[in-house]
């Protein structure tokens, strides 16, 4: 097999893993299965939802979750308690992901993998049924033991400059 | 819930407002929902947004007072303005970013184009209107009196009434309390607006807002698994008091509690120790003492009737839409000049509110829930009644009572009946009364 050749199958074997972890973490989500979901993340993480447009600097505006890994925590063992009544019943989850792509890497993370994906969340609690529509922006990492885990993940949701429903599931 | 129509007069308003509990068809009836627009809305006092987010001439940002999209703009000269955003050729609107930075605004439509002043400065092609006599009354429509207080901005519609500070009364205190934590006196609300969309009625928000009873049980999830001693603060042993400040406006006062504490800052759940700039400037510009009571009693739990919560390290704003349809505005206080203690104010506001803000997502799960709970034909009543047995005067003769009690919600209500018997003709509105050290209402 020709260098070339080898390059290319070792990117679509990745793509190929990396898509498998995507789906994985979705149906963790839209099955509540939170203790699986939170073990999906590295040790040092950050999970943003950004608001009013997808570049805005978090640290100085409003942000709809820009969690770091403890208070990723936090919010599982809050959904934990069965009495986080925003997800009491959970909402009814599916989730389709698509566009899946390899992106170039952060060069502050060479190592990581960059891949972006779309998502359209079909929602249905007592309120409604609500359809969030939007891009992951995962960054994965690897454990000494080679499995992938998410150090970032950023959701840009459509529509993020108006109005939003209730959003207390794992986007 | 049977529908209603507005009541006619004073006898028909017993049928639905009593001191103490308050007829379901309230949160429902559409006809109500638009005489409210009519008699609360569009005639008192209604906060519309902060200086500091216009803070350079020609800035503008769209605003709301309930369905009327304002825009406010700061001219040239530096003077604010509200005005309608809707030419007034055709009705096209006339701006469609939320915020930016120009002299004018041009009608996408035919292309009339407005200063931000609202004045017409022109039409293509004039001689179409056989000159240009007409601009002169063609300018945009404006809300009729605008006011700020400590840089708060208020719209009314009406054109006559009570003055900003009359309307305030008993709440502008709230104000320079919050503008006193900040060590220029200033504000700087600049970090963006969440919108948090309610399928309820916009009064479920206003009476939840100073809603002393509702957290330990609302917010039990989050207290526990973060060792939050705001619980504490709204349980039966509290000696924070729930207060009725007049003109509708309602507040939680913690301090009983934060004084008992006496712990500077920790009404921010923090110590001194972990703010040393802002601890220095605030030491700076007030004097060690008093800068030790400011970090001592915080900031105010206030909500300024109609549409402004001022909780704490937060504000929001609401904004109703349909009789079944809120959305809740919201973003955290930034202080002029203090980056280290505005980051710490900013992340927690993130965690804490918003549509999956680990509090204000439950709060909003409780509105929906009381939207359709309302429905029900019977029974057709909602129960207010806590604490009336313990109602007293505080020092200032304002109604106080426990934490938990339900002093605010009856003072909502009280308030709300007066506005909406004044009718939605060109009955005046008395500012609220004010009351005096010994109880008596001057």
């Amino acid at each position: 097999m020709s260098a070339t050749a080898a390059t290319a199958t070792a990117a679509a074997e990745l793509l190929r893993e990396v898509e498998q972890f995507l789906y994985r973490e979705a149906r963790l989500a839209d099955e509540h299965e939170y203790d699986a979901w939170e073990a999906l993340w590295a040790d040092e993480a950050i999970y943003w939802v950004p608001a009013n447009g997808d570049d805005i600097d978090p640290t100085r505006q409003m942000s709809v979750i820009f969690d770091n890994r403890s208070r990723i925590s936090t919010r599982i063992k809050q959904l934990h308690t069965g009495k986080r009544h925003a997800q009491t019943p959970p909402s009814a989850l599916r989730r389709l992901i698509t566009n899946v792509e390899l992106l170039d890497p952060d060069p502050e993370h060479p190592d990581d993998v960059a891949v972006g994906s779309n998502f359209l969340v079909y929602e249905s609690r007592e309120r409604g049924v609500t359809l969030w529509a939007g891009r992951y922006e995962h960054r994965l990492t690897r454990t000494p033991e080679g499995e992938l885990r998410i150090a970032y993940k950023k959701v840009r949701i459509v529509g993020n400059d108006r109005p939003l429903h209730t959003l207390a599931f794992l986007i | 819930m049977t529908p209603t129509t507005v009541p006619a007069d004073s006898a028909a308003w017993d049928a639905l407002i009593e001191p103490d509990r308050v007829h379901g068809s309230l949160y429902t009836d559409p006809a109500i929902f638009d005489a409210e627009m009519e008699r609360i809305w569009y005639r008192t006092w209604v906060y519309v947004g902060h200086e500091s987010e216009v803070p350079q001439p020609n800035d503008y940002v769209v605003k709301s007072i309930g369905p009327q999209p304002i825009i406010m703009s700061r001219d040239k000269q530096g003077e604010i303005h509200l005005l309608l955003n809707r030419c007034t050729h055709r009705a096209n609107l006339v701006c469609d970013a939320a915020k930016g930075n120009s002299s004018a605004f041009r009608c996408p439509y035919h292309g009339w184009t407005f200063s931000n002043t609202g004045k017409l400065l022109g039409y293509p092609f004039n001689s179409g209107y056989g000159g240009t006599e007409e601009k002169r009354n063609l300018g945009l429509g404006r809300v009729a009196r605008v006011a700020s207080y400590q840089g708060f901005v208020f719209g009314s519609f009406a054109e006559e009434g009570p003055t900003l500070e009359e309307h305030l009364g008993g709440a502008t205190d709230a104000f320079d309390r919050l503008v006193e934590l900040s060590p220029t006196g200033k504000l700087d609300i600049s970090a963006g607006w969440l919108q948090h969309e309610a399928k309820a009625n916009w009064k479920m928000l206003v009476e939840n807002e100073t809603d002393g009873y509702h957290p330990q049980f609302v917010h039990a999830s989050i207290f526990s698994v973060a060792k939050s001693g705001i619980g504490d603060l709204y349980g039966e042993k509290s000696t924070a008091v729930s207060r009725d400040l007049g003109g509708g406006h309602t507040e939680n006062d913690l301090r009983p509690e934060f004084r008992r504490i006496d712990e500077p800052m920790g009404w921010f759940g923090t110590t001194a120790d972990r703010l040393p700039e802002y601890v220095e400037h605030l030491q700076a510009a007030r004097g060690p003492e008093r800068a030790r009571e400011i970090m001592i009693d915080g900031a105010p739990h206030v909500m300024v009737y109609p549409n402004l919560f001022i909780a704490e390290i937060q504000l929001f704003v609401i904004q109703p839409l349909a009789v079944d349809r809120t959305v809740q505005h919201v973003t955290a206080i930034q202080y002029e000049g203090e980056p280290q203690l505005n980051r710490r104010m900013l992340q927690q506001t993130i965690g804490s509110v918003g549509p999956a803000g680990l509090l204000l997502a439950d709060d909003t799960e409780m509105y929906e829930r009381n939207q359709r709970g309302v429905h029900a034909r019977t029974p057709e009543w909602l129960v207010l009644k806590r604490g009336t047995h313990r109602e007293r005067r505080d020092g200032d003769g304002f109604t106080i009572g426990d934490a938990t009690d339900e002093v605010p919600q009856r003072a909502i209500w009280r308030h709300y009946r007066e506005l909406m018997e004044a009718g939605d003709g060109d009955g005046a509105v008395a500012p609220p009364a004010v009351p005096t050290a010994n109880g008596s209402v001057r």
